[in-house]
């Protein structure tokens, strides 16, 4: 039988405020451990939460950008739970009313374009952390992060593979940076993952039984663990098993999932209206306003990409993950570059040198202008594409403009006649084997005398030429 | 008269006057304490060496004419009021040694006109009850007849200032916690409109309930502390954005064609005779004084005890799950962090708390909620309509605070139910949100003191002052003291 896969999101983005969202303390990472606290985030007797409006902002700016509707009325509720990192005993959550529902966000998966729906996005204060440390019979407990501000967008489960759950994480994290309501960074946190994976065979329409899986908090470990996770409950189920309806943790370094708590032992976390704080009631003008100050988002950003610019939908997919990739090739096309040839380079050659590097495109040594700059050397014949290569390297290392690189490197093209055809003569002089082979039918050997010749000028000569040349001579010989 | 026997507003002018100063207020408020206190046991802890620093720092403002409504007035505060530095009990043993890092908005306000703190009273437990017998340390005694309760949870507030132990006091009130012990001691006690006063600092019960108060010895006093108390802070998202109405003007106005509603609901079998003849009198009062009584129906005011119940302690289940044992208060170590957990709570809380936290907790679990507290929110609503309906009709509701007089030591303990009704008439006012007094209107055939409610629309404090005052004023009950 054959299976198909089913998968929604739950991701937890931190939001990029300042402040926590019921305090003014800082939400700063990496500091000493309880810096950032106030009798408020440690939920000391008798303090009372105020809420952040600038948190609430990010939560409508991320709603409006992926369709969401806007509650006209929404309120927080507490969950109800016991853990020494939840100094209140109870997490100030959304249940009933989220902020925003509805919405969806488009993926490109083997280049057509696929709508995944969200179900909410909601708002709630992050739990501090615990620290097991020291190794007597004690834990640490630091709660910098508690009342950190967090937004849960969770996904309707409409995603079939781990790739597509993978080029989800990867949209949604484009969308958050764009708009600045979170910097996507998974290492320290500020993006976490859960998902619901269930299996069932190809046609029916019932979901299967529903696992959750917990702690996923990289890309790489989002379609590892859930294609750890899928395998496992074919597996299950062809071996006339069943699903056990549960939390199941991944662990990335055995990259296997464990059971964590069956549905019996789920926590029953009593949610209610929190009345420390009163009902959300967006009025239409401040809507307005986050509405005007949206900026060109990801999805609009590609398609305007593939008709404004005729790209393919995979390259204007990938060119427009971060605004600054997408800022840097519209600024290189408008210096000159053509679109495609800027998108090979900034795909091909770039990329690969800014990863060798670790390093983000605002930190390129090679401006936009400069990329174009070289391009135009290679339309207008002063070099070949295959020394550009070369040139951008140098262009690379030294930030220098293309044309000094060539000029400095002595790279400029042979385009004389007469230079190509003395080399050509010099190297069928010293080639009469490989001339009678080629004349016996090894046509292979023109790419030994192209290489011949192009050694001989160091790769310098201009490779429509040199072919035309050898072609003739090669024939009149 | 001895200066702790005078209200606010004499000694204000005394001291604006400069023929006293703060120091010898003080001085009698602590002589009167040492008489009696062991009698009364009003108090958790008394302040002396910091209201003695303080009475310098009002001496000054005063002498600088830089004096305002609370300088140098020592005030006695409920224990449940964070006190900078101050220890903060709640009247349990999970907060033994709790010492806040932070003020309460109410005792900021007050400490920025230097009034005088005597030191924090007692109560029952986090607030939960109706007199004082909850309090983890000890029960506080009826100035009136020691051998009966002073009513709760705010009772020691309530007999500190019955028994001249201060000038005045604060209390909270979630269902009845300020005009119950407040009419069991036979002083004037309101609670404001939810949102009239800033609840920061003051460690929740029931945030949907509480409210902080003024405990007096005469209606002019609950208005002019309430001035000082109430009106927006930004700390409290709950609290009203507007400012406290100044009362000054409203205090001393005639209540000539006022409407006042009378509840049928609220004169039912379970009320005491005496109480219900002082009631009606007190009515008859206010109608030679020009007021006209209209009766009126509460419908639902069956549902409250039971609505209350759940929602009270919903919310409190949730409010008392941060004492756990990690972070501040009493711990009780244990093999693994749930052993932990269960000790120091099992341990920390009494047995009317544990009792409160069990049946909020059940009424919050899944597959109960929509049973209970859903239900119980929408009886909420009801009986805040009733209360909006009636307010059509009249200006102020008048009823009885409580169903008896203070009742004797042990006589409800065994009987939770029994000691709920206490609030029979009380909790109603708390789930509507309005404002409402009690204030003295006679006294039973045994000497102890009967109260008179006055209920009002939501932040119409004013309404409710202007007839308690015309009362208070053509009345003698207020003057009366009682003879510990």
């Amino acid at each position: 039988m054959k299976y198909e896969a089913v998968i929604g999101l739950e991701v937890h983005a931190q939001m990029a405020t300042e402040t926590k969202i019921f305090c003014g303390c800082s939400t700063k990472f990496g500091s000493e451990p309880n810096s950032q606290t106030c009798p408020v985030c440690i939920g000391m007797p008798g303090v009372l939460p105020v809420l952040n409006k600038k948190a609430v902002e990010c939560a409508i700016k991320t709603g409006l950008a992926v369709h969401s509707n806007i509650s006209a009325y929404s309120r927080f509720a507490r969950k109800n739970y016991f853990y020494p990192d939840l100094p209140k005993g109870y997490q100030v959550s959304q249940y009933e009313l989220p902020i925003c529902e509805g919405g969806h966000i488009e993926i490109v998966i083997d280049g057509e374009v696929k709508k995944i729906g969200l179900t909410r996005i909601h708002m709630e204060e992050d739990a501090g952390k615990n620290i097991h440390e020291g190794g007597g019979p004690y834990s640490f407990v630091d709660l910098n992060r508690t009342g950190v501000p967090l937004m849960e967008i969770v996904s309707e489960p409409d995603i079939r593979t781990p790739a597509e759950a993978a080029a989800y994480m990867k949209k949604l994290r484009a969308i958050l940076r764009y708009l600045e309501v979170c910097d996507g960074n998974m290492e320290q946190g500020s993006l976490r993952c859960d998902a619901n994976v269930s299996v069932r065979p190809v046609g029916q329409k019932e979901f299967g039984v529903k696992v959750e899986l917990k702690n996923i908090n990289s890309f790489r470990f989002v379609e590892k663990a859930l294609e750890y996770e899928i395998k496992r409950q074919i597996k299950t189920l062809e071996d006339g098993g069943k699903i056990a309806q549960e939390t199941r943790l991944f662990d990335s370094s055995t990259g296997v999932t464990q059971s964590m708590r069956s549905k019996e032992e789920a926590h029953d976390y009593r949610y209610f209206p929190e009345p420390d704080l009163v009902p959300m009631v967006p009025s239409a003008g401040w809507l307005e306003e986050i509405r005007q100050s949206l900026i060109e988002l990801p999805d609009a950003k590609r398609e305007r990409f593939v008709s404004e610019y005729g790209l393919p939908e995979y390259d204007a997919e990938m060119l427009t993950t971060e605004k600054a990739v997408a800022s840097w090739f519209e600024e290189a096309v408008s210096a000159g570059g053509q679109a495609k040839a800027v998108s090979n380079w900034m795909m091909g050659e770039l990329t690969r040198m800014l990863n060798d590097e670790n390093r983000s495109i605002e930190n390129c040594p090679v401006k936009p202008e400069q990329l174009a700059g070289m391009l135009k050397l290679i339309d207008n014949g002063t070099i070949s594409g295959k020394i550009a290569k070369t040139v951008f390297e140098e262009m690379y290392k030294t930030g220098k403009e293309a044309a000094a690189v060539v000029k400095e490197k002595g790279l400029v093209q042979i385009s004389d006649e007469a230079a190509i055809e003395k080399a050509v003569d010099e190297v069928l002089a010293k080639s009469p084997n490989e001339i009678e082979r080629f004349k016996a039918g090894d046509e292979k050997l023109m790419g030994f005398f192209v290489g011949q010749v192009m050694k001989a000028t160091k790769g310098k000569a201009n490779p429509q030429m040199l072919n035309e040349l050898l072609k003739k001579k090669l024939q009149s010989s | 008269m001895k200066l702790n026997e005078m209200t606010i507003t004499g000694l204000r002018k005394m001291l604006d006057k400069r023929e006293i100063r703060p120091s010898e207020i003080l001085d009698a408020v602590y002589a009167r304490i040492e008489a009696v206190e062991n009698k009364v046991q009003a108090y958790l802890i008394t302040t002396k060496d910091e209201a003695y620093k303080s009475a310098k720092e009002a001496e000054s403002a005063i002498m600088e004419n830089r004096a305002s409504l609370l300088t140098g007035i020592p005030v006695a505060v409920k224990d449940n009021m964070c006190t900078k530095g101050i220890l903060t009990t709640c009247a349990s043993k999970i907060l033994y040694n709790f010492i806040p890092p932070y003020e309460s908005t109410v005792t900021e306000r007050m400490k920025t006109q230097h009034y005088l703190l005597t030191g924090k009273t007692n109560m029952d437990e986090f607030a939960m009850g109706s007199s004082t017998e909850n309090s983890a340390y000890y029960p506080s005694k009826n100035p009136w007849d020691t051998g009966c309760v002073p009513g709760g949870s705010s009772g020691g507030s309530a007999a500190a200032v019955a028994a001249d132990e201060c000038i005045a006091a604060l209390g909270s009130d979630t269902g009845g916690s300020i005009r119950q012990p407040a009419s069991l001691c036979g002083v004037v006690g309101l609670k404001p409109t939810y949102g009239a006063v800033s609840r920061y600092g003051l460690v929740a019960f029931a945030s949907s309930l509480d409210q902080i108060g003024p405990l007096t010895k005469t209606v002019e006093d609950t208005a002019l502390l309430l001035k000082v108390i109430g009106g927006h802070d930004p700390k409290d998202s709950t609290s009203a954005p507007a400012e406290m109405t100044d009362f000054a003007g409203v205090i001393g106005q005639d209540i000539k064609g006022m409407r006042i509603g009378i509840p049928k609901e609220y004169f039912i079998g379970g009320l005491d005779s005496e109480v219900e003849a002082s009631v009606k009198n007190a009515i008859k009062k206010l109608e030679s004084l020009g007021a006209i009584p209209v009766e009126i129906s509460l419908p639902h005011t069956e549902y409250a005890v039971a609505t209350y119940y759940v929602i009270a302690t919903s919310e409190a289940s949730s409010n008392l799950a941060r004492y756990d044992g990690v972070k501040y208060g009493f711990r009780r170590d244990g093999k693994d962090l749930l052993d932990m957990y269960m000790k120091t709570r099992a341990e920390g809380f009494g047995p009317e708390v544990k009792r409160r936290i069990m049946l909020g907790t059940f009424a919050l679990s899944s597959g109960y909620y929509d049973a209970y507290y859903r239900k119980a929110q929408q009886v909420r609503t009801l009986l805040k309509n009733d209360f909006d309906k009636a307010f059509e009709q009249v200006d102020v509701i008048a009823t009885p605070t409580a169903p008896t007089v203070a009742f004797r030591f042990g006589e409800k303990t065994t009987d939770p139910l029994q000691m709920y009704l206490s609030d029979i008439f009380t909790i109603s006012i708390n789930l509507a949100g309005v404002p409402a007094i009690s204030l003295p209107c006679g006294f039973a055939v045994n000497g102890l003191p009967i109260g008179l409610q006055l209920i009002g629309k939501h932040f119409d404090e004013a309404s409710v002052l202007k007839a308690a005052y015309a009362f208070e004023q053509s009345t003698e009950w207020h003057k009366r003291k009682p003879g510990l």
